[in-house]
């Protein structure tokens, strides 16, 4: 057991991954030589010769090369930079990733990851801060995973690279710096599994990412309270953990859904809608999301601030889903 | 090259016709679901490329990828019942015209999406690279799609990396209702200097001369992986769809149709070498049965089942 950061955590899993399948590689912007933008892919290139590319400015491509070397018997990580700049790469993502297998009729699949930053605390503004995974979890054919320890990054990137289909894997930029620790062989986790991250009776609190942490605040200051919430780490996004979910709903019977996405049309609206059918029974008191406004992600201080879900919020909606 | 290898090219031609042909025909009677983008007039072209691959090259296409597909030798029958949306069909009728693929054949699919092929060929070719070999990718686009940014990023990248993919552009001047004059502001041969890209162009009706120059460029490609590009002029016969009434196109532009097709120019070269008239009546015979099979399979075939459409959605259910 060693303690890691986040980042470092995702690191060992591309070496020991790349280690342990010749047909692993990483495809990016300043992946190779400069490590990375935010440091993740570091020394990779230096370990393995020729199988890190520094790729130029072209999001669409790095993502249909990682397509197109999946389809020829690869098994390729392409990164991108900031989670804003996949809408260059939608077209590879949607109409050629997600439905190659489908479409093909079943004649191969496309194993590849796409790793890529989301979310705000760096005051990165509008265009460097957005939680697009919802649009991705919307495509039949893909997958979404977002850690929130860093060994579960370890964990689910190590599964997103061994997995047979595409798979993108989100990273909360807030987390990066993150320590935790991480086995010497760490436990594998599978894709759609969530974890209860603290036990409680009266109220669920489902989350992913960096907000699993803000759900676990908003639980403790509850507890002062006399309120005992139940934090669910959905972990991955499509598929999710609906079993495990309604599970907790069956002993908490109220439910809140908080992610740093926007509220509308997000993550939080599938589960809530899906709990209000296969757990209408359960439910005590109205399901409550917590998101960001439906407003692009700003950029001052004082608004970014108020932009992002936080405990506070977080506890509010508890009580609310209580009342 | 000796008369029996371009035998071999015209079979190969008249199986595309023949096959587009008998297509243009059920869409008629309503047998094809969809749109139907025939490539009749462009058959020299995948003829000519194709000829020096073999399967563990790969090539991918476009929405008019039918003479692409089958000259990368993918079986008729699964070809037809695809089209018809068949449960038989290569896709399991789940992909149609518009995405036919055989990966058993390294036929990555034809893609309804204008240019996208090019990126995911290019990643073909990357990773063939890596796995040694000495193989080669190749996708084929119309003129329409140069003024898509993938294509640029591509060239770019596939020059960087020294990427053995060679790219083949189907110049027919249109790009749906549009002339190439109205969409492109240069030409391919500019675009390839300027990428430090190995260009050629040529006459892309001429069967033999599309095989030579393709086979050259794919020869040295193999030796040293680097990216060429191949322009082919060529005819879109029909319309760009079926269905198109083509009112956008003068007279001029089709009147000599019949003198630049690529089947008539092979078979005045063959004639001129030798080969007499009962070969190609019995050629056209024997492909005709072969296609006739193919449709009569086809069409005693069930039609997709739509209890299926969960499945492969992912490699292993959830
Ligand atoms: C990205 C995208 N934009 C538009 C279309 C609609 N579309 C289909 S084919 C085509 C013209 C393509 O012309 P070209 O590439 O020259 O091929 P050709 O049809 O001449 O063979 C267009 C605009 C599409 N399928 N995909």
């Amino acid at each position: 057991m060693a303690e890691v950061r986040f980042g470092k955590a995702l690191n060992q899993a591309l070496s020991d991954a790349m280690a342990a399948d010749e047909r692993v590689f990483v495809i990016g912007e300043d992946v190779g030589a400069a490590g990375g933008s935010f440091k993740v892919t570091r020394d990779l290139m230096a370990t393995y010769p020729g199988r890190v590319l520094d790729a130029p400015i072209a999001e669409a491509s790095i993502v249909g090369i990682a397509v197109g070397a999946a389809l020829t018997g690869m098994r390729p990580v392409a990164e991108i930079m900031f989670m804003d700049f996949i809408t260059l790469s939608m077209d590879m993502l949607v109409n050629q990733a997600a439905k190659a297998r489908s479409m093909f009729g079943g004649q191969g699949s496309v194993p590849m990851v796409l790793r890529t930053p989301h979310g705000g605390g760096l005051n990165a503004g509008p265009q460097h801060s957005q939680c697009l995974e919802a649009w991705l979890a919307h495509v039949p054919g893909l997958k979404v995973v977002c850690p929130a320890t860093p060994a579960d990054a370890y964990a689910l990137l190590r599964a997103a690279i061994e997995d047979p289909d595409p798979v993108i894997v989100v990273e909360n930029k807030a987390l990066y710096a993150m320590k935790g620790d991480l086995a010497e062989t760490p436990e594998p986790v599978e894709i759609g599994r969530g974890r209860i991250v603290r036990e409680g009776r009266d109220a669920t609190i489902v989350a992913y990412g960096a907000t699993v942490g803000l759900a676990t605040a908003a639980a403790a200051t509850l507890a002062d309270d006399g309120i005992a919430a139940e934090v669910v780490d959905l972990r991955s996004i499509q598929p999710w953990d609906e079993a495990l979910v309604l599970e907790s709903l069956s002993r908490t019977h109220n439910l809140v859904v908080a992610h740093e996405a926007v509220e509308s049309f997000g993550v939080g609206a599938e589960i809530a809608a899906r709990m209000a059918d296969v757990g209408f029974d359960e439910l005590d008191g109205p399901i409550v999301r917590v998101g960001a406004p439906f407003a692009p992600s700003p950029f001052g201080r004082t608004l970014e601030a108020a932009y992002r879900p936080d405990a506070a919020r977080i506890a509010a909606a508890v009580r609310r889903s209580l009342s | 090259m000796d008369r029996s290898e371009l035998e071999t090219l015209y079979r190969r031609m008249l199986v595309i016709r023949r096959s587009e042909e008998r297509l243009q025909k059920l869409f008629a009677d309503g047998e094809v679901p969809g749109f139907l983008h025939l490539s009749i007039g462009q058959e020299a072209v995948p003829t000519g490329v194709s000829h020096h691959l073999t399967d563990r090259d790969t090539v991918s296409s476009n929405h008019r990828g039918h003479g692409h597909t089958l000259a990368k030798g993918v079986d008729l029958t699964g070809f037809f019942a695809e089209i018809m949306g068949r449960a038989t069909g290569l896709c399991k009728g789940r992909g149609g015209s518009m995405h036919v693929a055989d990966l058993s054949k390294g036929m990555l699919g034809a893609n309804g999406i204008v240019g996208a092929g090019i990126p995911i060929t290019t990643g073909s070719a990357l990773a063939l690279k890596m796995q040694g070999g000495g193989h080669v990718a190749a996708v084929y686009f119309g003129d329409g799609a140069l003024a898509e940014g993938v294509v640029h990023e591509c060239f770019n990248i596939a020059a960087l990396w020294s990427l053995p993919v060679l790219f083949v552009c189907e110049n027919n001047g249109w790009s749906e209702f549009s002339p190439t004059e109205r969409q492109l502001a240069t030409r391919l041969d500019r675009l390839a200097a300027a990428f430090s890209i190995t260009y050629r162009g040529v006459d892309g009706n001429r069967v033999e001369e599309v095989a030579e120059t393709a086979g050259a460029l794919i020869a040295g490609m193999r030796e040293t992986p680097a990216p060429a590009i191949l322009e082919c002029a060529t005819t879109r016969v029909r319309g760009h769809f079926e269905g198109d009434r083509q009112d956008y196109r003068d007279a001029a532009e089709i009147d000599d149709l019949d003198a630049r097709d690529p089947l008539r120019l092979a078979a005045d070269g063959l004639i001129a070498a030798g080969t007499a008239e009962a070969w190609f009546a019995g050629t056209l015979a024997e492909v005709d049965a072969e296609i006739e099979a193919a449709v009569a399979a086809a069409r005693s075939a069930p039609d997709a089942d739509p209890a299926g459409m969960l499945s492969d959605v992912y490699t292993v259910e959830a």
